[in-house]
């Protein structure tokens, strides 16, 4: 059969990538340069049966999402910085609560209203700390159409796996880019569902048994009447102010991510085999990457690149194993902030080897000709 | 026989957190009666709350039950609602949750005409952080933030709700205790988005500082200033100056908002 070829938007490959997951709610608030991921939903929604509202708010939006989820949906919300800002109050909620949803955060020049449609790497960080409190996050970097549809998939699947709210992380080049894309047919990729069916009956079942990493969720109206709440709850759902249960939740549910870390933690490996210089990069960065480390092959430097395709939980076994496997002798890092994920490469690096990072906030991507100079700095 | 709640309470998490005079035990009897009267199933109902006092009140009955941020109960409700439609969806929250922090969510409701009952629980008060002013709090009244009385003009809970476009309105009291039932079950009843403002007395935050030396006090002066609304009707405005009207204020009949949506796009059910 012919494959389903079709020249797409990265933003609308997000919403088609939301929509083969099984997604039927979208709540959601204009913002560019996410806005054609609201706009996509809302024409495509109700031909598959599902329903879209733009809420008042991105508050009220996020809140809608956890809600929908509650009620048994697949729900999708996406933003841009200004947004994200707003969407962290309930984000937490949804950390907490163990509520399966997907936040996509299209990044634009910050702080603030900032640069609406210049590009921009700069929430790296807030995906992670934006809500208060210790909490798991998992956040996925895709860097091309395709990626924006397969790891919209993914996210999902995350989230309804690990009961978890699944940031995917773009931004205006990746998001406002057209490319090819193939749509997968039904089946192609994997769909996963979260567990409706507790199995014992509703006198016995435990929303957050301390026992176990992730306990099923029966949607409001399916018998269990259960109780959720944003306080610190014991395994019943119910509030308690037990300091030892409290640190015995907040382990657990941070743990039940990164337990699973094989899992969720998906990288790209491009010439790291005998690399002894390494590239460290994400979403359209990793493009000009790819390209500096094919030049600086070109001119004898064993250079290779680690690309992220999930930043959150942080790569930490991936770059560790190259860092002493290889003998690696620095490490780039370029981003479109000021030094964000160079922090993190730093902490897992150790002093093992030099890292530098490349920062910018020029609006474009960084070029492959700066990466490569710095690459050649230590060679 | 005495009525027995026990059927809808989850009996095992009483006591309440309330105070000793709070009016707040006696709103959730007159739920749980408006709620058994239409003899729903417990299974088809989610209560949704914000933070406070009164938003609490999810966790002591037998529903769906969900205890959301401050504010945010409307919002959380709207997503539940539209996920599955077949839920009788009930958003809860103080006058600090619906009118304040929540105020753009609960206009936006009322604009939508979803079908979701929401009930103001109005003390006139912050009564979780300790009596710090409200929207609804009157001018000159004292809170700890308003230590000089409050300087502020304060909400109407039902004009705005009118303005806002609720096709359903309606005024009671915590001493109107039958009232009150039939306030809500009227309100559940009703296809679109219904308000409820339920005028409470916060003895502990307000009463003490605001001259009702006892929360027996603030009962009859809801009896005393509350006039019924057929009774209010005959009455002129000097006669009402210094008393509230209860009963059902507005109704009207709209088009509810999913209906509305699923027809608009055509909606494919079923897939
Ligand atoms: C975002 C946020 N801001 C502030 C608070 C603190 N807070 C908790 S309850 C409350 C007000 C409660 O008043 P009201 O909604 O009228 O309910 P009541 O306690 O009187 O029933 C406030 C300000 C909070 N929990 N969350
Ligand atoms: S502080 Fe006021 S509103 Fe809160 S429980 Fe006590 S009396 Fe009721």
């Amino acid at each position: 059969m012919a494959k389903n070829v079709q020249f797409m938007m990265g933003n609308h490959a997000v919403a088609e990538g939301a929509l083969y997951a099984g997604c039927r709610f979208y709540g959601g608030y204009p913002i560019t340069p996410s806005t054609e991921i609201a706009e996509r939903m809302a024409e495509r929604l109700p031909q598959v049966g599902g329903r879209f509202i733009q809420m008042e708010d991105e508050i009220a939006a996020m809140a809608s999402v956890i809600g929908a989820s509650l009620a048994g949906a697949k729900a999708l919300t996406a933003t841009s910085g200004p947004g994200f800002s707003l969407k962290q109050e309930n984000l937490g909620f949804a950390s907490l609560c163990e509520i399966p949803v997907v936040i996509v955060d299209v990044m634009r020049g910050g702080p603030s209203t900032g640069m609406p449609t210049g590009p921009s790497q700069s929430d790296i960080m807030q995906a992670k700390w934006g809500t208060h409190g210790d909490h798991p996050i998992i956040a996925v970097t895709p860097a091309s159409v395709q990626e924006q549809f397969n790891e919209t998939v993914r996210a999902f699947n995350l989230a309804e796996k690990y009961r978890c709210p699944v940031v995917v992380l773009t931004d205006a080049i990746i998001g406002q880019m057209m490319e090819s894309l193939v749509i997968p047919e039904p089946g192609e990729l994997e769909v996963i569902d979260r567990i409706k069916d507790p199995g014992v009956p509703p006198e016995e079942y435990l929303p957050y048994d301390m026992e176990k990493d992730i306990n099923p969720m029966p949607p409001f109206g399916a018998g269990y009447r259960w109780h959720v709440t944003g306080l610190h709850h014991d395994e019943t759902g119910f509030p308690t102010n037990d300091p030892v249960l409290h640190t015995k939740n907040t382990v657990r549910i941070i743990e039940k991510i990164n337990k699973n870390y094989d899992d969720i933690v998906k990288v790209e490996e491009f010439y790291t085999d005998d690399a002894d210089i390494l590239v460290f990069a994400i979403g359209v960065n990793a493009r000009s990457a790819k390209a500096a480390v094919l030049e600086a092959r070109e001119k004898g430097i064993k250079a290779g690149l680690l690309r992220p395709l999930t930043i959150w939980p942080f790569p930490d076994k991936h770059l560790d194993k190259i860092i002493s496997a290889n003998n690696i002798k620095g490490i780039v890092v370029p981003e479109m902030n000021l030094g964000q994920m160079t922090l993190e490469v730093e902490r897992v690096a150790k002093g093992r080897c030099e890292v530098e990072g490349l920062y910018s906030l020029m609006l474009d991507p960084i070029l492959p000709s700066e990466i490569l100079e710095k690459i050649r700095r230590f060679a | 026989m005495a009525y027995d709640y026990s059927r809808y309470l989850r009996n095992e998490k009483l006591p309440h957190i309330w105070c000793p005079g709070c009016t707040y035990g006696i709103v959730l009897k007159s739920f749980i009666r408006a709620i058994d009267g239409l003899g729903w199933d417990k299974n088809d109902i989610v209560v949704a709350s914000g933070i406070g006092c009164c938003s609490r009140l999810p966790g002591y009955v037998d529903f769906n039950t969900l205890h959301t941020t401050h504010g945010r109960s409307i919002a959380f409700a709207t997503g539940v609602k539209i996920a599955n439609p077949d839920l009788k969806v009930i958003a809860l929250g103080g006058d600090g949750d619906m009118t304040a922090i929540g105020g753009n969510h609960f206009i936006h409701a009322c604009r939508r005409n979803i079908d979701i009952t929401v009930l103001v629980f109005n003390n006139n008060i912050y009564g979780m952080t300790g009596a710090q002013y409200s929207p609804t709090t009157p001018k000159g009244a004292w809170a700890t933030t308003a230590p000089y009385g409050m300087p502020e003009n304060n909400f109407d809970v039902v004009n705005l709700a009118i303005g806002a476009g609720a096709t359903f309105v309606a005024r009671t009291t915590a001493y109107h205790t039958t009232h009150c039932e039939k306030m809500i079950k009227e309100a559940l009843q009703h296809k679109g988005l219904s308000v409820v403002e339920i005028i409470n007395a916060c003895p502990t935050g307000f009463g003490r500082k605001n001259k009702f030396k006892t929360p027996t006090s603030m009962l009859l002066w809801m009896k005393d200033k509350a006039v019924q609304k057929a009774k209010a009707d005959r009455m002129s405005s000097e006669e009402l100056a210094d008393k509230f009207v209860i009963g059902v204020l507005h109704k009207e009949e709209k088009p509810e908002f999913i209906e509305s949506y699923d027809s608009t796009v055509g909606l494919k059910k079923g897939e």
